[in-house]
């Protein structure tokens, strides 16, 4: 049995997860726990099936095998979409509903559920504070919006219901160095104010090293080593992780 | 600065009052109930539309001067009689009327014994007069005895070319291989018709194509065509200086004129028709229909028959034709565009109902959805003629305004499943995911998220098929359905282009005045959002 299982702190539990497309797999059985209150980061190379982990996790696909908990509830067909307000979500394009304006984007499963406009209301103005995003925009439609505005409206409406776990898929990956820069020491003031759990997916290494309490490097559909930096960089598990570590830090210093 | 000053206004709704709050509360309601007011603005018409006449006996009549005016002659002799009477006009060709008399649409029509013979009872040797009511009784058909004209089949050509060529019968053309025949639809179908004759006379001509009966004449007359099939009682033959070639084989049966009824008709009805046994000679017959042509009017061509009257004595008042002549051009004009209106409205809202749900099940893909797509598709390429002639010998369809809607319903099918199923398709997949990743049920994905997005390409089925159904309804008027078509159909067979354009530019406006309706709407449904 992994010693994960063990962790009383685990906020998510994956067991021995796959997921196979045809001859191809995508995701190797995996196991990980994502610790409350922790920032994970999954990195690595396109097509290593950290995105996969993520989509899994939110059941955007159905696993072959293996087991998925939150919170000790395990997730099934049946009680997702219950579990899915617990969790936020957020993608790279930011997934913005173009027909609703931005306060109806980040309104929208509040006043799905009946949430009184009230409490609605304040959490949205709350939110708008943490994100720093202006009220003024609110009415504006997605296409009026710039990329980062976008990505901070599509954060809002992912911490709406207040989620005890946040799944970032690389959001941050098609903004240009300067907007992401601003971003990125948002979001960790607002991960580190909110006590935040997040699985945040990058393939950027100094995203990753920023953000991570722990990383977790993943290759060719399994997960080849996890811990901090300096356990990556001084003892890493496999030639794989020297190799991503110094490709990364090359291109950077170029 | 348009946009910050709506801001505030979206910032005031938010944090005020209660009342505020209702009111865009109501405007939601408003924007999303919106199709439900199109479909009470689009039923209400259509529960207008009669379906059930009033009237205790329906003549028919075909698709032809004298079948208007023998219609006109037997609804006023009927209406003489103290039986109120309809007459529906111009519902088609032989086999629509003998189905709308044998399903009792309609108690009785003009006929003729060589059409009753070859292509009713399908008998191929020439029955005698006295053997048809036997056979029409058998299927609960009676038939009054000749009206005392006959008007068989002929040939026709230009007095002037007849002459230079020397031709003077049938049989002369055989000598002429050169000639070309414009021949009606249905005589070049007929059994006692075109290829028949064609063996009889050994012709040779191979130029020979299929055109309408009362543009023939025109084709005639400018010299596009040499020779083409006639009735021997149409005005048209004295008009147009034409010769009838001689049938010297005698190959066309007599074509006595009849009525047929049904034989469960009131007997005081059935009594009234028989009144106009004998009582029409072909010079009487080519007059009334010269009359016919000349006024573009059938009730005063019918006039004339009672007014000279033979058998049945005049009567100068209180006759119910001069209501329906004396409608002035406004009035008839209101008319078909209401009813033109009602057919094209009722069955888009059909299409509309049953369109978008196939359409939704249809984005799924799968053979499901390749099965519907499949279906929409073919019904399209079925001719819009032939998709009403297959309609109406079904049981609940026949010869009426259901037929129409019907089969107009079906055309507008494929626009309005295809924009859907392919508006739905194309949401990008990252906002599918969104929709779900939120927690969103599979019904509130559709309501509030998919359908917004495929709106615009929705709408442009609906509007593709609203424009297609304006122009196919004027088909309608083939079955007797009536609309803008009731004017270009009279038109084609009076050989008048004015008729033909009192039908035909209203319908063209329609059709413009329902896509710039459909623009504005476009405003309305399609949120904001997607129009940036």
């Amino acid at each position: 049995m992994p010693a994960s299982l063990a962790n009383v702190s685990a906020l998510v539990q994956i067991v021995d997860v796959s997921k196979r497309y045809g001859d191809i797999a995508a995701l190797n059985p995996t196991s990980l726990s994502v610790e409350r209150g922790k920032n994970t980061v999954l990195i690595g190379p396109s097509g290593c099936g950290k995105s996969t982990l993520l989509r899994l996790i939110i059941r955007l696909i159905e696993p072959d095998s293996g087991s998925i908990t939150l919170d000790d509830t395990p997730v099934t067909a049946d009680n997702i979409n219950r579990l899915r307000r617990r969790i936020g979500y957020v993608i790279q394009e930011g997934g913005l509903f173009p027909h609703l304006s931005t306060r109806a984007n980040v309104l929208l499963m509040a006043r799905h559920i009946g949430k009184a406009e009230d409490e609605t209301h304040d959490r949205l103005m709350e939110l708008c504070e943490l994100t720093r995003f202006s009220q003024n925009l609110l009415p504006r439609y997605p296409l009026e919006l710039s990329g980062g505005q976008r990505q901070r409206v599509s954060l809002m409406r992912a911490l709406m219901l207040s989620p005890e776990l946040l799944l970032l898929d690389e959001p941050l990956g098609a903004l240009d160095p300067l907007v992401r820069a601003s971003l990125q020491k948002d979001l960790k003031e607002i991960f580190t104010r909110l006590g935040q759990t997040v699985l945040f997916v990058t393939h950027d290494l100094g995203e990753a090293i920023y953000f991570a309490d722990e990383i977790v490097l993943m290759n060719d559909g399994r997960i080849v080593q996890k811990g901090t930096i300096t356990d990556l960089r001084e003892r890493p598990a496999d030639p794989f992780v020297s190799e991503f570590i110094n490709a990364q830090r090359g291109i950077t210093s170029a | 600065m348009n946009r910050i000053r709506k801001a505030g206004k979206q910032d005031r709704f938010e944090s005020g009052d209660h009342e505020s709050r209702k009111s865009k509360r109501f405007r939601r309601f408003l924007v999303s109930w919106f199709p439900d007011f199109l479909v009470i603005f689009f039923c209400v018409p259509a529960l207008l539309i009669d379906s059930s006449s009033a009237a205790d006996v329906v003549v028919g009549s075909k698709k032809f001067t004298e079948s208007y005016v023998l219609g006109e002659i037997a609804k006023r002799t009927l209406s003489d009689a103290g039986i109120p009477t309809e007459h529906r006009q111009g519902m088609g060709g032989t086999i629509i009327l003998w189905e709308a008399l044998r399903g009792g649409q309609i108690d009785a029509y003009p006929e003729y014994t060589g059409t009753i013979a070859t292509e009713i009872l399908k008998s191929d040797s020439s029955v005698s007069l006295d053997q048809i009511p036997d056979s029409l009784e058998k299927l609960g058909v009676g038939m009054t005895a000749p009206l005392g004209f006959n008007n068989t089949y002929a040939l026709v050509m230009r007095r002037s070319e007849a002459q230079r060529l020397g031709i003077r019968t049938i049989g002369d053309l055989q000598k002429y291989p050169e000639l070309r025949f414009g021949l009606t639809h249905e005589f070049l179908e007929r059994n006692d018709g075109w290829r028949p004759l064609r063996e009889r006379y050994a012709l040779p001509q191979q130029n020979v194509s299929g055109i309408d009966h009362a543009l023939g004449y025109t084709a005639l007359a400018n010299g596009s065509i040499d020779i083409k099939d006639a009735y021997s009682t149409d005005a048209k033959i004295e008009e147009n200086d034409l010769v009838v070639l001689e049938d010297d084989l005698h190959f066309f049966p007599k074509y006595e004129a009849v009525f047929l009824f049904r034989s469960s008709t009131r007997p005081e009805a059935i009594a009234a028709l028989r009144r106009l046994e004998g009582t029409l000679d072909e010079a009487r017959m080519i007059r009334l229909n010269a009359e016919a042509e000349r006024t573009k009017n059938y009730a005063r061509a019918a006039d004339l028959y009672f007014n000279v009257g033979v058998a049945v004595a005049p009567r100068q008042s209180g006759h119910p034709g001069l209501s329906q002549f004396g409608e002035d051009f406004p009035r008839k004009l209101a008319r078909w565009t209401l009813r033109h209106l009602q057919l094209a409205g009722f069955s888009l809202l059909l299409s509309i109902i049953v369109g978008i749900p196939l359409g939704i099940i249809a984005s799924r893909g799968g053979a499901v959805g390749q099965v519907i797509l499949g279906f929409a598709s073919v019904v399209q390429t079925i001719p819009s003629l032939a998709l009403l002639a297959l309609l109406v010998p079904l049981p609940f369809f026949g010869i009426s305004v259901r037929t129409a809607i019907a089969a107009l319903f079906l055309y507008g099918l494929l626009p309005i499943v295809r924009n859907t199923a392919t508006g739905l398709q194309d949401i990008p997949r990252t906002l599918r995911e969104s929709a779900v990743a939120l927690g969103l049920s599979p019904m509130a994905r559709l309501w509030k998220i998919y359908l917004p997005i495929a709106s615009r390409s929705i709408l442009s089925g609906i509007k593709t098929s609203a424009v297609i159904n304006i122009g196919t309804a004027t088909l309608a008027a083939l079955i007797g359905a009536g609309g803008l078509g009731e004017p270009i159909i009279s038109g084609l067979n009076l050989n008048d282009h004015v008729t033909i354009l009192e039908g035909a530019i209203p319908a063209a406006v329609l059709a413009l005045l329902v896509q710039w309706c459909f623009d504005l709407l476009d405003r309305i449904l399609i949120p904001k959002g997607l129009r940036l």
